[in-house]
């Protein structure tokens, strides 16, 4: 672009003008967008960019074994036993004092979330404090798998249930879950 | 008759627009950019719709997958502590360069005592070995390897950042209940009742 030019000095015309050639100044970027694509592809598949995503979780104490266990009246507290094949079966009450009858019931949207927000609105009415709702005993059971336990999780955090816990799987609840035919026993 | 001239279209186009685009994204990922460490135990973690992010900066990473545990813990200061305290508690003696290559392996699952041979090899070989895991289970009435690692890390990270270490669970969404429950039991061997459980993103529908 700096060079003179200087050609077509003996032309026609006399005391010919010195006429530059045009010259485009456009270049070829062809080859430069293909590059700058190859390395963007290459530094997206290599980022990291979603970070995982932390739950925290709390468990109770476990070394004051003297612990005096809370008073909780059997109306207030769902147990919801993780058996197999993503299945859950709950029932309100203690184990010796069923309050509803075990019912099977699995991790989806009508499924387990609207139990859980139904018992928690009618333990709410029964207490007459927005504060003393329902309280969710989680059992996990050896045939449960890990994603079921964070879905349960994730389900307190969605029908914000305040007062949950995983607690240990009792042997007659499995022989419910065997009953019903989701402890598969291999 | 006259011809009817067509005009000539160039058929390049102007790519300078293009071009700026492309590199404002490429200077954008370059800068945004940690590299992906390639992780020995690949799990596949549960989605909830939970938004917290997981801290950078002090946190042991308890992996579980097919039946196997991996320990890894971000701070390589910290890291090389938890190796000599443990090798002294084990009686595994490490040389320096070993300590050194260690505190580069993002995280491990072998018994201590084929430690050694996972140092000496280099990144590649170690995910292809297939690594059988931590002991999780205690032998004669002394704590678990798995403890013992995790009680060290947090004592080394208190030594050196002055701060408590996190721990969180990365499981695999198959994992049996069972292996995770071994894990949760540890910690709370430890006094450790507050931890994190790693999920991956999912879109909340959040219907009332």
């Amino acid at each position: 672009m700096a060079e003179l030019n200087t050609g077509g000095g003996g032309g026609g015309h006399k005391g010919g003008k010195v006429r530059s050639k045009k010259q485009s100044t456009r270049v070829d970027l062809t080859a430069m967008v293909d590059l700058a694509f190859l390395l963007i592809t290459f530094f997206m598949l290599t980022t990291t960019l979603a970070k995982p995503q932390a739950m925290d979780m709390f468990m109770p104490d476990k070394d004051e074994k003297n612990q005096e266990q809370l008073k909780v009246a059997d109306n207030r507290s769902l147990n919801l036993l993780l058996g197999s094949n993503n299945k859950i079966e709950y029932y309100i009450g203690t184990l010796e004092n069923q309050l509803t009858p075990p019912t099977i019931t699995d991790y989806s949207k009508d499924g387990i979330r609207k139990i859980l927000l139904e018992t928690n609105k009618k333990v709410i009415g029964i207490t007459g404090d927005p504060s003393k709702g329902v309280i969710v005993l989680i059992k996990p059971s050896d045939k449960s798998n890990y994603r079921n336990l964070v879905d349960i999780l994730d389900e307190m955090k969605i029908t914000d249930i305040k007062q949950y816990a995983i607690s240990d799987i009792f042997p007659a609840e499995v022989e419910l879950l065997k009953r019903d035919k989701i402890y598969p026993s291999n | 008759m006259p011809r009817v001239k067509i005009a000539r279209k160039s058929t390049a186009i102007d790519m300078t627009a293009m071009c700026d685009v492309a590199f404002l994204l490429l200077t954008f990922f370059i800068l945004t950019a940690t590299a992906r460490q390639p992780e020995p135990l690949p799990v596949d973690t549960p989605a909830s719709t939970v938004t917290i992010k997981q801290p950078d900066t002090g946190i042991g990473t308890v992996t579980v997958g097919h039946g196997k545990v991996f320990f890894g813990i971000k701070d390589q200061n910290v890291r090389v502590k938890m190796l000599e305290n443990m090798s002294s508690i084990y009686k595994v003696p490490f040389t320096e360069t070993e300590k050194k290559r260690f505190s580069l392996m993002e995280s491990f699952g072998v018994p201590i005592n084929q430690l050694k041979q996972i140092i000496a090899m280099d990144a590649s070989q170690r995910i292809k070995v297939g690594q059988p895991g931590i002991p999780v289970d205690s032998v004669g009435g002394q704590a678990s390897e798995l403890h013992q690692w995790i009680y060290q890390a947090r004592i080394a990270t208190k030594q050196i950042n002055e701060s408590d270490m996190r721990v969180s669970i990365k499981g695999d969404q198959k994992e049996e209940y069972p292996t995770v429950k071994k894990i949760i039991d540890i910690l709370q061997a430890q006094n450790l009742n507050k931890f994190s459980l790693i999920t991956s993103l999912r879109v909340a529908d959040k219907k009332k």
